[in-house]
């Protein structure tokens, strides 16, 4: 059903940037593009509230399509070199933790040259049984194999040794995985009966076996799920008893010159470099962001923290379906113009009867502003989001999201496409965590006209809203705070979040912290918000890393020894266990989620002081707020957040308003209870509700907070004009006047 | 373990009369039983036309599996295709035919 797709190299851009736009068509050979001003992306036709502006761009018009391919699945790469093209005896070895043994052929690791039949691969064979391949290089092929499948989840050392004296490969696993259980060690000698051709012009791969990508460059095939530890390579044929005592050897190639090279993945963790530790420094790459900073197959338990044992985080984790940037052909630049406004823009793309919205962020150049209002766009949760495809892949998806699986046209694309990737929500084909989500490729569901509405889509109710009501403001993004912190904030009087601005790193958090602190104001529009540490690499830009440590709303457990992110080294898990917390922050912080039905809020003690009356002009005193809105019905709801005084809500917060009306289905967060018990739903629990907060920060700043993802979606209820509405205009009329917030007496 | 009564047609009466819900108690157990039924079981929607059409497929065994659709079950309204699906999922958990 999709016929055009497509991505750019950045997200955020300001003017005279220039930006790369790649499309993929498929069956037409032709497709329009246009650029556009998003302004509210939610196209629900009864709504009638979609709007976007077109804009003239150098680039508007037909342009030729074509198919672009894009190969997933991570691996490392090591230059060819005369040291492995020139081998005679040898011996190649790995430690290897199989996550998927029956898949079918896996590359270990491979200079295999399957033209020329010439190189060595070593595999998990078919059976899933380690296996060693050699070619005489004019078509005959030998391969050895034990026969025996690998343990699934355990580690082996898998050997193979040529010999060329006697003309044999011995090829052997070793178990060494828990006590009671089946050894499924084995080893097979076998005559080659040919003299082995080695001149591969390949690359060494490990994970996967050399291929050339369609579009001629190199690529990867026969990807291996699983980690690989101290693979190595040794100019002998070594005995099995040789060889094992050469995998548990920490620094071979200080001992045996034979040693050709030792790969040691606890170097340069964070970066994609592979570190060879011998004197040869056969060093390479690492592609598609396999996951490192894991367990080695020596890890004994001791530490938690990569960085204190890096020798026992000695391994790589590799998946079939990892991919960091599709890297596609650029079908056109568009340099951004110096005098474009600051805002949300697409790249509207249409192919036949389909379409396709590439979305970016223009921001004012660095340094300036151009409106008082900054709204920050959540492009560290868009990114974390997607191409989420959790809810079909997972038994309890329906019961969580309370629906019946539903599949847009871009989520039928995804399934039948899963080279695209995953979001940090899913786990991998081998069923471990995906910790890694990439803007590099094309992502579903960060745009306008996406369903279901959430984060850009969600948020760009709150941008019509400011275009309706004439507010003006530019756009910036999660990267840019990441990278330039409070001095991207500090020309705004006020900042404006998104729906769910859920991820944050710590650079982000300092940053607005910083910017609060010393005047800024916030209104955060949204719900579930502030929630998560995440890190970002100047190494690898346009990718977030997550660890799910402890617990949280998390969709899958964070594998035990691996709660230290990689990027960076920082502890992962919810902010709240970190010391600091959401409510310290903005005042609130997630309590319950819930999709079925949503609630409204009701006016408490605190909105009627004199510091929250800017708040509430033109508000009835019994006025319920918010009983209305796209999201079933509510202001208040699918993820909702409240004050908690001791989690850090600063005690001078005015609680104006709490939400009601919320269902059974609607529940109590895992961040928020010790222990299951039988009054977990909203229609038992009072803490299952959303707060509105105010508060003033001594630096003459101020926070308005609302507690609810759902909040942006009754913005254009009745034409815009509505409590909602009004509410968020009061605050922000009075957050973009500079007279300093005063702190309350007492 | 909760089980379906199929003598329950009530619920069914329910369910059709208000498919987004909220439901009642009984009606809310019934719907969660039917969405926990094995994932190879399942039939689901699929949006066919943003907006506007809807087509019963059944769920994708594994990724990157093309979907099935049912050529016989697509809806020009989404609440349609789902008293379908809710009914086809009932006659799986229970046995018995609906009229
Ligand atoms: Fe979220």
């Amino acid at each position: 059903m999709k016929k055009v797709i497509g991505y750019s190299s950045a997200w955020s851009v300001m003017p005279g940037d220039m930006l790369d736009v790649m499309v993929s068509t498929y069956g037409p050979d032709r497709y329009r593009a246009n650029l556009v001003r998003v302004i509210c992306g939610n196209d629900v036709p009864d709504l009638d509230i979609y709007r976007e502006e077109e804009i003239p761009a150098p680039f508007a018009g037909e342009h030729p399509g074509r198919e672009q391919i894009t190969i997933a699945g991570s691996y490392v790469t090591i230059p060819s070199n005369p040291l492995m093209t020139g081998l005679g005896s040898f011996t190649v070895q790995a430690w290897v933790f199989p996550t998927t043994p029956e898949k079918g052929t896996q590359g270990l690791v491979s200079n295999w040259d399957e033209v020329g039949t010439c190189g060595f691969a070593l595999v998990l064979d078919d059976d899933g049984a380690a296996a060693m391949r050699l070619g005489d290089g004019s078509g005959g092929i030998v391969e050895a194999t034990t026969g025996k499948p690998l343990a699934k989840r355990r580690w082996h050392l898998v050997s193979a040794a040529y010999d060329a004296e006697a003309g044999t490969i011995c090829v052997s696993q070793d178990f060494i995985g828990p006590q009671f259980e089946v050894s499924t060690s084995a080893s097979t000698t076998v005559s080659v009966g040919f003299t082995p051709a080695m001149a591969s012009a390949q690359p060494l791969i490990m994970a996967a076996m050399p291929a050339t990508h369609p579009a001629g460059r190199p690529a990867a095939s026969q990807p291996f799920n699983g980690k690989l530890d101290r693979p190595r390579l040794v100019g002998r044929a070594l005995s099995l008893t040789d060889s094992a005592a050469l995998g548990w050897d920490a620094l071979p190639h200080e001992r045996d010159r034979s040693v050709i090279a030792a790969w040691d993945f606890s170097r340069e963790i964070g970066s994609t470099r592979i570190m060879d530790a011998s004197p040869n420094g056969l060093h390479g790459q690492a592609v598609n962001l396999p996951s490192r900073a894991v367990k080695g197959f020596n890890w004994s338990g001791h530490e938690q923290n990569w960085r204190c044992a890096p020798q026992e985080y000695g391994a790589i984790h590799f998946h079939d379906d990892d991919l960091y940037d599709a890297e596609w052909d650029t079908d056109f630049t568009y340099e951004v113009p110096v005098d474009l406004r600051s805002g949300v823009y697409a790249v509207h793309l249409v192919a036949d009867d389909d379409e396709w919205y590439v979305t970016f962020y223009v921001r004012p150049k660095r340094g300036t502003a151009t409106a008082k209002i900054a709204f920050l766009a959540s492009t560290a949760t868009y990114m974390a989001y997607s191409n989420i495809q959790w809810t079909w892949h997972e038994h309890f998806g329906e019961v969580a999201e309370c629906y019946w699986t539903t599949m847009e046209p871009g989520e039928v694309f995804l399934q039948e496409h899963p080279e695209y990737g995953l979001s940090t929500y899913d786990n991998h084909s081998d069923g471990s965590g995906v910790r890694y989500a990439s803007r590099l490729r094309p992502v579903h569901q960060v745009g306008p006209k996406t369903a279901p509405v959430w984060n850009i889509n969600n948020d760009t109710h709150i941008l019509g809203w400011f275009e309706e009501k004439g507010i003006a403001y530019d756009v910036i993004t999660d990267e840019d705070l990441h990278k330039e912190g409070a001095a991207l904030l500090a020309p705004y009087s006020a900042v404006v979040t998104g729906a769910h601005p859920e991820y944050y790193t710590t650079p982000m958090w300092d940053g607005l912290k910083t910017y609060l602190a010393r005047g800024g104001r916030m209104a955060y529009l949204g719900g579930n918000g502030f929630i998560w540490r995440c890190a970002m690499s100047d190494a690898l830009p346009g990718v977030i890393e997550l660890r799910r440590a402890e617990d949280g709303i998390r969709y899958r457990d964070e594998e035990p020894g691996e709660y230290y992110m990689e990027f960076n080294g920082e502890y992962g898990g919810l902010w709240r266990r970190l010391g600091t917390s959401p409510q310290a922050l903005c005042g609130v912080g997630t309590v319950a989620v819930g999709f079925d039905v949503s609630g409204y809020y009701v006016r408490k003690e605190a909105s009627f002081d004199a510091r929250a009356e800017f708040i509430f002009e033109g508000i009835g005193d019994s006025e319920v707020i918010g009983d209305f809105g796209y999201f079933a019905g509510g202001a208040s709801g699918t993820e909702i957040d409240a004050v908690d005084f001791e989690l850090g809500t600063p005690p001078h917060t005015l609680v104006l308003a709490s939400s009601e009306g919320h269902s059974a289905k609607t529940m109590i967060v895992p961040d928020e209870i010790g222990l299951n018990h039988s009054a977990m739903g909203g229609d038992q629990n009072p803490k299952v509700r959303a707060d509105m907060t105010f508060f003033e920060t001594p630096g003459g700043g101020a926070v308005f907070s609302v507690g609810s993802i759902a909040w942006p979606g009754s913005l254009p209820h009745n034409g815009y004009d509505n409590n909602v509405s009004r509410i968020c205009e009061n605050v922000l009329r009075r957050f973009v006047d500079n007279t300093p917030f005063t702190m309350p007496k007492g | 373990m909760h089980k379906i009564d199929p003598t329950r047609t009530d619920l069914i009466e329910e369910f059709d009369s208000n498919p987004g819900g909220p439901h009642s108690l009984e009606l809310a157990v019934v719907v969660n039983l039917l969405r926990l039924i094995p994932m190879e079981e399942r039939i689901i929607i699929v949006c066919t036309k943003r907006h506007a059409e809807w087509t019963l497929a059944k769920m994708p065994k594994a990724r990157g599996d093309r979907m099935e659709y049912y050529e016989d079950m697509v809806f020009d309204d989404y609440y349609a295709a789902v008293r379908k699906v809710f009914r086809i999922r009932w006659q799986a958990a229970t046995g018995v035919e609906l009229g």
